[in-house]
């Protein structure tokens, strides 16, 4: 008789939640497994790999720059000037005496529950937040407009934000202004357009006219995809159709009351509505700009400031975790960590397809895209760029942008340029590689010549 | 007395029949209706994947009366299921984000305990004034018949950015929403002490503390009480919304909470569980005006 089961044990319940039989349920089986192969070497050398990766790419985003750049320094120095700029410096130090000097170690991070906030969730239950000696709350929030209001009374010390609403709330619109930062994107795609049964014979957006839309909120990917892609099929999506601000959930249930007709929201709730039989999933946002981002892990930069060490622990767990989501193979144990009550309160077969791609798309057929959800952490500043420019469009900012001056302050790549000009180095202009958006390539240098290239805008 | 017996019985009686009618209904509308068509063809193999992942059991819809409709009104079986496994472990914590239904309705109960509580502690004292002084009465009449009406959830944007902090935002709009009928009744009750009593008093040459004491407050108790009543239905319809609105405990999350899983059993259990909750509030003070009346 293995110790596993041991049925004479009079305070341990016959019926184990688990095929091991060690564990109270699926989710903390799943949550061990992940541990244990969060501490192979292997993984540990990956993730390492992946976090370095992900930061020289910040730094150099275009690629002759960081060939000459490696090449005229050397590896070590390029190392050292890496590790001397936020927050890699202390990413390293971190690195080699843990839980040196963190300033802030009860922390208190906000999330809605959708699956764009994985990585930041899946930390949590993995462990991962604690391995960098911190001690984190997620605490599931009821809407964006209350993480807002929480981060700007700091009750939250960081948390899943809406990418585009750093950028909001930092320039004032909608709020206050303060300043936000974005420190890594936390998924890429992983958003549909999901229309109601009764419109399967509706796929041309021409015909949409009249429609009725749901976005989770105004400053969001999905309200500018919403809109970008109406507007491509030459419909004024502040005339030809409406377009309200709901809660994902609650769009479930409105379309299946017929409130509305359709919505580009976050998973899971666009695999929700196939699965309560209640639309079909008429497009996948990556078919609209495939690796778009779309949520993002971010703070407020006073926060950054004055616990650069507590805010680098934050981010190398949460990397950590975007590197362990990344590994398809991953992504069922994942649906399992993450769809209990505690954390997205989800059928987890719904979870489980979102996460690994394959999925029923509610018109009978099952589609197999394994890159539906990308956890890519890079904070493009182009990205940044573009949402400032679909931001102009439809009139949510008025007057002049300074787009690369705000992107730089919100979109964190880490203070590189400075270092590369005591180095001598000719600084590159920034992160702002060329996106492609449903065939057309937006040239983030010239963000004026693209917004004045829209036959539909407001600006 | 056999009559009232009878009476009561009957009552009883009557009540468990409507129960029984409102049962019997909810069951045959959410009988699920076997599929028009018979017994399915051999599924192709994507079908029978894609049966999988809609969470339907392909073994048994080749057989239509085993389809359930597995979205949608509950049926009594799923409902009672869901009463039976919330009342199993109402104790549980699961962290911040997973708690019991015992334990988060004892965080509402908490919250509409001290908002009230600070409630009563500004509105009694200033309803007394009210009453006493037809000047101040008049005076502060038309703030509060602006204030009374207001909604509870239009506060609670206010409240967030003055005050910055969630729970405490919550209680605010506990407080501000249940002072007022206990204002009113109050300055009510106390306004409309019998004259004659007060000249007795007067002639007596009572201080005032003691008047206010010894006299009015026992002739206004009935009255200030049902105020208390009022509010106190007030402040127990006023949690849930905070709590949907601002998260992180208490039984209005946890209605948010299923929402967010569009679990309707779960609901539904527990707005039995706010109905039953309120009603036993209400009784409690219902036992407490039943002490303080008294008849001329």
């Amino acid at each position: 008789m293995s110790e596993h089961f041991d049925p004479y044990d009079a305070d341990r319940p016959l019926m184990m939640g688990c095929s091991c039989g060690r564990h109270r349920s699926g989710a903390e089986h799943a949550a061990a497994e992940l541990r244990a192969r969060s501490e192979t070497a292997d993984f540990e050398l990956y993730s390492n790999e992946f976090i370095e990766a992900s930061l020289v790419k910040a730094l150099f985003p275009q690629d002759a720059v960081r060939r000459r750049f490696l090449r005229a320094v050397g590896k070590g120095s390029a190392m050292a000037a890496i590790a001397s700029v936020l927050p890699v410096a202390s990413l390293q130090a971190m690195a080699q005496e843990k839980g040196g000097a963190i300033e802030k170690k009860d922390l208190k991070i906000g999330f809605i529950p959708i699956t764009c906030a994985t990585p930041l969730i899946m930390a949590h239950p993995l462990g991962f937040y604690s391995k960098q000696g911190l001690n984190v709350e997620v605490v599931k929030t009821a809407g964006w407009a209350l993480i807002r209001d929480k981060m700007l009374n700091k009750e939250y010390d960081a948390t899943h934000f809406l990418s585009p609403m750093p950028l909001a709330i930092s320039m004032g619109a909608g709020s206050n202004a303060t300043p936000m930062n974005v420190a890594t994107i936390q998924n890429t795609n992983g958003q549909a357009i999901t229309l109601s049964v009764k419109h399967k014979d509706k796929r041309d957006p021409k015909d949409w006219k009249g429609f009725k839309f749901a976005v989770p909120f105004e400053y969001s990917m999905h309200n500018f995809l919403l809109r970008y892609y109406v507007a491509e099929a030459g419909l004024d999506p502040d005339r030809d159709i409406q377009i309200r601000v709901v809660p994902p959930p609650e769009m479930v249930a409105n379309l299946r009351a017929g409130n509305i007709d359709g919505f580009l929201g976050p998973d899971p709730f666009n695999q929700r509505a196939v699965f309560e039989e209640v639309g079909f999933i008429h497009l996948l946002t990556k078919e609209l700009w495939n690796g778009h981002p779309c949520c993002a892990f971010g703070t407020s930069t006073e926060f950054i400031q004055k616990n650069p060490n507590t805010f680098a622990a934050l981010y190398r767990a949460v990397l950590t975790s975007a590197a362990m989501a990344r590994e398809a193979k991953n992504r069922e144990l994942i649906a399992k960590v993450i769809a209990p009550q505690a954390y997205l309160n989800q059928p987890e077969t719904v979870i489980a397809q979102v996460l690994t791609g394959k999925f029923a798309d509610g018109l009978g057929n099952v589609k197999n895209v394994p890159d539906r959800a990308d956890f890519d952490p890079m904070p493009w500043q182009s990205m940044a760029v573009w949402m400032l420019t679909q931001m102009k469009r439809w009139g949510y900012v008025k007057g002049d942008v300074n787009y690369k001056q705000i992107a730089e302050k919100v979109f964190l790549l880490t203070d590189a340029k400075k270092v590369m000009k005591s180095l001598d180095m000719k600084v590159p202009d920034g992160a702002y590689p060329k996106f492609t958006i449903m065939g057309k390539v937006f040239d983030p240098e010239k963000p004026d010549a693209y917004l004045a290239g829209f036959a539909i805008k407001r600006a | 007395m056999g009559f009232t017996r009878s009476l009561g019985f009957r009552a009883g009686l009557l009540s468990a029949l409507i129960l029984l009618v409102v049962l019997a209904i909810w069951h045959v509308a959410t009988l699920s209706s076997a599929p028009v068509a018979a017994a399915a063809p051999a599924l192709t193999p994507e079908q029978i994947e894609y049966a999988k992942l809609m969470g339907k059991d392909p073994a048994s819809m080749a057989s239509p009366a085993a389809a359930t409709a597995k979205s949608g009104f509950p049926t009594l079986a799923q409902m009672g299921a869901v009463v039976a496994k919330n009342l199993a472990s109402p104790f549980y914590d699961n962290g911040p984000n997973d708690k019991g239904v015992g334990l988060q309705l004892a965080y509402s109960l908490g919250r509409v305990g001290l908002g009230y509580l600070l409630a009563a502690l500004v509105a009694i004292p200033l309803g007394f004034v009210i009453g006493m002084s037809p000047l101040v009465y008049r005076a502060l009449d038309p703030f509060i018949q602006v204030l009374k009406p207001i909604s509870p959830l239009a506060w609670m944007p206010l409240a967030l950015y003055t005050i910055k902090d969630s729970s405490i935002s919550g209680l605010f709009v506990i407080f501000i929403c249940s002072v007022w009928p206990m204002l009113i009744n109050t300055a009510f009750g106390v306004a409309s002490v019998r004259r004659e009593w007060l000249n007795v008093a007067k002639t007596l040459e009572v201080t005032a503390l003691r008047r206010a004491f010894e006299v009015i407050l026992p002739a206004a108790a009935p009255t200030i009480l049902t105020g208390m009543r009022i509010s106190m239905g007030i402040a127990w319809l006023v949690i849930v919304a905070a709590e949907m609105l601002v998260g992180g405990t208490g039984i209005g999350y946890f209605v948010w909470n299923e929402w967010n899983n569009l679990s309707l059993p779960n609901v539904i259990f527990a707005i039995l569980v706010i109905g039953v909750v309120g009603m036993l509030l209400d009784l409690m003070f219902a036992k407490l005006q039943k002490a303080v009346t008294y008849v001329d």
